[in-house]
């Protein structure tokens, strides 16, 4: 700053010509805005190679199936089915109660929590779990759900384990959907002599629903590729049966996925390959449906 | 126009219906108990981790002694004659944690920067999605990625380079992480109040100059802070290098061969090697607190440092 | 209209009027405070509201109008900050008293507010949302107050064929005269009003001031208004706030023509706010 205001004092002569090192300040300049450019697109170039060294490994393998076939010995019978379905179960299952607890807490901290410690200690672990390796969740999974409440290496342990992982994401989405609520609209209900609840749920909810089930998606789409936690809880890495109840052992696709990559022969490598533009294919989806929701529901208000 | 309700005017109605509101009454003091529980389950779940860590790990050290986990030069738990030092697991995670650091924070401070302080508003919107997608794609796939195409690839450069390794996990986990220390100091250096870099455009400052010399000042506190988060991911990530970094833990520090993390062993012992109620089976809840000590102060000390940066302005 | 009248009549049964107050009293202020923390926002206020008029409340802004009539429903409690001395009465009952039902006065005392807020629905579920939360559910009830309060909010011309579209497809002026029908179809006792036209272009504004007028026979009502010729136009009373205290509360004609106070003077010929 000092030095700069010493340009401001300089003479009109002086002023007329370009400053000696004015030329050397804009390449300099302009070779930085290069390398900076070049940060910001390498990350856009590793994403191309990644997509197209995946499609190119797996493209062989992607056929009906693929999804159709459980997994096998021989890399080109082996399929996905129990992993999807797998996959399928622990989401349909995780969903309603990641959505239930999450929404809950947000709807909690927003509109009937007092602003006091215990708030703020809830909002403070909030994010503090959202830091939580998700390995250490595996591991609260595998002693609280698989041990001691005896579920076993079941899908009900699974999907209480990913809700648990999840629900800070949860969380945080749908407290700032809740926010965004104009308060106005608030007022408007407990004006008619609306009591807190029917607030919530006649004007709060509806209105912050589309912001709520983005933020849902996105969160779910986070746990569909969850491998290590499932890999801790016991999901297994091989079976050729599918999941019937919430007992149910299973697998899902990443596992499998992990399977396939460990193994030495190439070929397995090539069918993992498949099985992962399978997952991203799945994750495309949801998140499709995210912004789409976001688009059609854009704040009317 | 005179309506069949007439005789009964709403109010009316309404008077009864409030009268008989049994149920109603109910439910609104109902509902804030049930979200209250559900506010109580996200601290459960923190009391339920710190427990389970704490109790197991309480086990453990009675099979092993505090002193020799934290001091033992080795681990080699499956051995006839376990050797349980964490030192080879910490060496392995922060080798790698820091290859990955070597890539995502130069790469993603100057993201951000170009992002905040040079891109129009339509290439950041083009860009930043880029980043999302990039942070979204599940971590195995970034593993496999890693295995089957980066350790390759660094062979040809590498002649010596083991299929099992410490670089190309800590280079794909590096990518991985790009996008978090973009966003996150993009967020801080866009809170720098646009007043303070007119200040210095009027004064001929060229747009590296005010980028460098007053954005990146002002927001310094932020962009370290998600610095400090990006180690703690990359300390707690798994599926990267326990697919590509193989098994062997190290105290070597040779990047070409295999390392162990911590994240790597629990998943290897959980996977299968280790028996319910074995000594093994304990150590993994005594890495597990470990890595969960490192990750809750490294969030903590983000957090310390982004609430410091929020007094600024 | 002709359901808002006999509501009028029911009115007179209902509240049986107390010995101790004059009927013809809506609300009795009693020494009001109120703070937002440590800023007191309103000071020591006395007024008591007549019933089926139309009682103005002016002055300049910040002086605490809008804090004020939220106060008369106790909406003032949405803002955790708030504390509040002293005494409201509403029909004798003291709102403030553990055991008052607040939905009850809420459902009896209608709001509507300075920006137009329907609810992101249709114009019909708009309209049945008050009744809905008071356990209506018969859709034929549900139908004619739709028709009524439309009409009496001199909507209904406007909108009858359009009424499962959504709220926000309607103009400004629309939209308060739909948050008008809203608080109507409860039938409620008063109606609050702040500043209902201060968003609106002239013309929307004469259509509620029309409205205020007709609805007068039916309602108490009390109306903030930043404009003084609209108050010299509607009301029937005015109270002259400024700095969160009442500086003259008398009948319109009397304060637009001899106020006894210098400064309700000094505002009302525009020396200041
Ligand atoms: N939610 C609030 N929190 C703190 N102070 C407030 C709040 N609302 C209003 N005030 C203060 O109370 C005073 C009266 O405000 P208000 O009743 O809105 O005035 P008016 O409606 O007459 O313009 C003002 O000084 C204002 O700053
Ligand atoms: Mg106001």
């Amino acid at each position: 700053m000092k030095a700069a205001r010493q340009e401001t004092t300089i003479t009109t002569e002086e002023r007329l010509q370009e400053p000696a090192n004015l030329s050397v300040r804009e390449w300099k300049n302009k070779i930085f805005k290069g390398i900076f450019t070049a940060a910001a697109g390498f990350s856009l170039l590793m994403l191309i190679v990644l997509i197209l060294r995946i499609f190119t490994q797996g493209i062989g393998y992607l056929d009906w199936n693929l999804i159709t076939s459980f997994a096998s010995r021989n890399p080109s019978d082996a399929g996905i089915l129990a992993a999807f379905v797998g996959t399928i179960w622990l989401m349909a299952v995780t969903a309603p109660i990641s959505f239930i607890l999450g929404v809950g807490t947000a709807i909690y901290l927003e509109e009937y929590a007092n602003k006091n410690r215990f708030t703020s200690l809830i909002q403070t672990n909030i994010s503090n779990l959202a830091g939580v390796p998700s390995v250490v969740f595996g591991l609260l999974g595998l002693t609280l759900f698989v041990r001691e409440l005896a579920m076993g290496r079941s899908i009900i342990a699974g999907a209480l384990t990913m809700s648990l992982l999840i629900l800070p994401i949860i969380v945080v989405a749908s407290q700032e959907a809740i926010r965004s609520v104009p308060t106005n609209l608030k007022e408007a209900s407990y004006a008619m002599g609306a009591t807190n609840w029917q607030t919530i749920y006649r004007v709060v909810l509806p209105a912050a629903l589309p912001g709520i089930l983005t933020g849902n998606i996105l969160a779910l789409s986070r746990a569909i590729g969850e491998t290590a936690p499932l890999i801790m809880i016991g999901a297994l890495t091989y079976i050729a049966f599918l999941p019937e109840n919430l007992l149910s052992q299973f697998t899902v696709m990443p596992i499998q996925i992990f399977n396939w990559t460990s193994r030495p022969q190439e070929e397995f490598h090539l069918v993992a390959a498949a099985g992962i533009i399978v997952l991203l294919a799945m994750l495309l989806l949801m998140n499709s449906i995210a912004v789409w929701i976001r688009n059609k529901f854009q704040r009317r208000f | 126009m005179m309506a069949d309700h007439s005789n009964t005017p709403i109010h009316k109605m309404i008077e009864e219906k409030a009268s008989k509101k049994g149920m109603a009454n109910v439910t609104e003091t109902l509902m804030p108990k049930f979200f209250l529980v559900c506010a109580i389950i996200s601290i459960l779940t923190t009391i339920g981790i710190v427990f389970t860590l704490v109790f197991e790990t309480f086990t453990f050290f009675q099979d092993v002694s505090v002193v020799e986990f934290i001091t033992s030069p080795d681990w080699y738990p499956m051995f006839q004659d376990p050797d349980f030092g964490i030192r080879p697991l910490l060496l392995g995670t922060f080798t790698i944690a820091f290859i990955a650091m070597c890539l995502a924070i130069p790469v993603g401070l100057a993201s951000a920067i170009y992002l905040s302080e040079y891109a129009s508003d339509k290439t950041r919107r083009t860009v930043k999605p880029v980043l999302e997608v990039l942070a979204g794609i599940p971590t195995i796939v970034y593993g496999f990625f890693a295995l089957t195409f980066i350790t390759p690839l660094l062979q040809t450069f590498i002649p010596g380079l083991a299929i099992y390794n410490a670089l190309s996990p800590g280079i794909v986990m590096g990518i991985m992480i790009i996008p978090m220390v973009a966003s996150l100091s993009e967020d801080a250096m866009s809170a720098v109040p646009q007043s303070m870099r007119q200040g210095a455009f009027a004064l001929g400052a060229t747009r590296l100059e005010v980028s460098l010399k007053v954005v990146l000042p002002a927001a310094l506190s932020g962009v370290i802070a998600s610095f400090v988060l990006a180690i703690s991911r990359a300390v707690g990530e798994t599926m990267i290098v326990t697919v590509a970094g193989g098994a062997n833990p190290t105290a070597d520090l040779d990047i070409t061969s295999s390392m162990q993390t911590m994240t790597a062993y629990i998943v290897q012992m959980s996977l299968g090697d280790a028996g319910f109620g074995t000594t093994v089976y304990y150590s993994i809840y005594a890495v597990g607190m470990t890595l969960f000590i490192f990750t809750l102060a490294m969030n903590i000390i983000a957090h310390v440092i982004s609430n410091r940066f929020r007094e600024e302005y | 209209m002709l359901a808002s009248k006999d509501n009028n009549t029911q009115a007179e049964e209902v509240y049986e009027p107390n010995t101790a107050r004059p009927a013809d009293s809506v609300y009795k202020v009693d020494q009001l405070n109120l703070w937002y923390g440590q800023d007191q926002a309103l000071k020591n206020i006395e007024l008591e509201i007549p019933e089926q008029q139309v009682t103005a409340i002016i002055g300049p802004s910040g002086c605490g109008k809008s804090t004020f009539i939220k106060t008369l429903n106790r909406l003032t409690e949405m803002i955790p900050s708030v504390k509040t001395t002293g005494g409201i009465y509403y029909r004798n009952q003291d709102i403030f008293d553990k055991k008052y039902k607040v939905e009850l006065l809420r459902t009896k005392v209608g709001m509507v507010f300075q920006n137009p807020n329907p609810f992101p629905k249709s114009i019909y579920e708009n309209i049945v949302y008050g009744p809905k939360i008071h356990g209506i559910k018969d859709k034929k009830v549900l139908d004619e107050i739709v028709e009524s309060s439309l009409k009496g909010a001199a909507l209904w011309d406007e909108v009858k064929d359009d009424l499962k579209k959504n709220a926000f497809g309607l103009s400004g002026g629309q939209q308060q005269r739909l948050c008008i029908a809203r608080c109507l179809a409860v039938e409620p006792d008063v109606l609050l009003m702040d500043e209902p036209t201060s968003a609106l272009d002239p013309i929307s504004t004469l259509k509620i001031e029309e409205l205020v007028q007709d609805l007068k026979k039916n309602y108490s009502i009390i109306i903030v208004t930043h404009n003084m010729q609209q108050a010299g136009r509607i009301s029937d009373n005015t109270a002259f706030f400024l700095n969160g205290e009442v500086v003259e509360y008398d009948r319109t004609d009397k304060i637009f023509s001899s106020p006894d106070d210098k400064r309700t003077e000094d505002y009302i010929s525009g020396r200041f706010g």
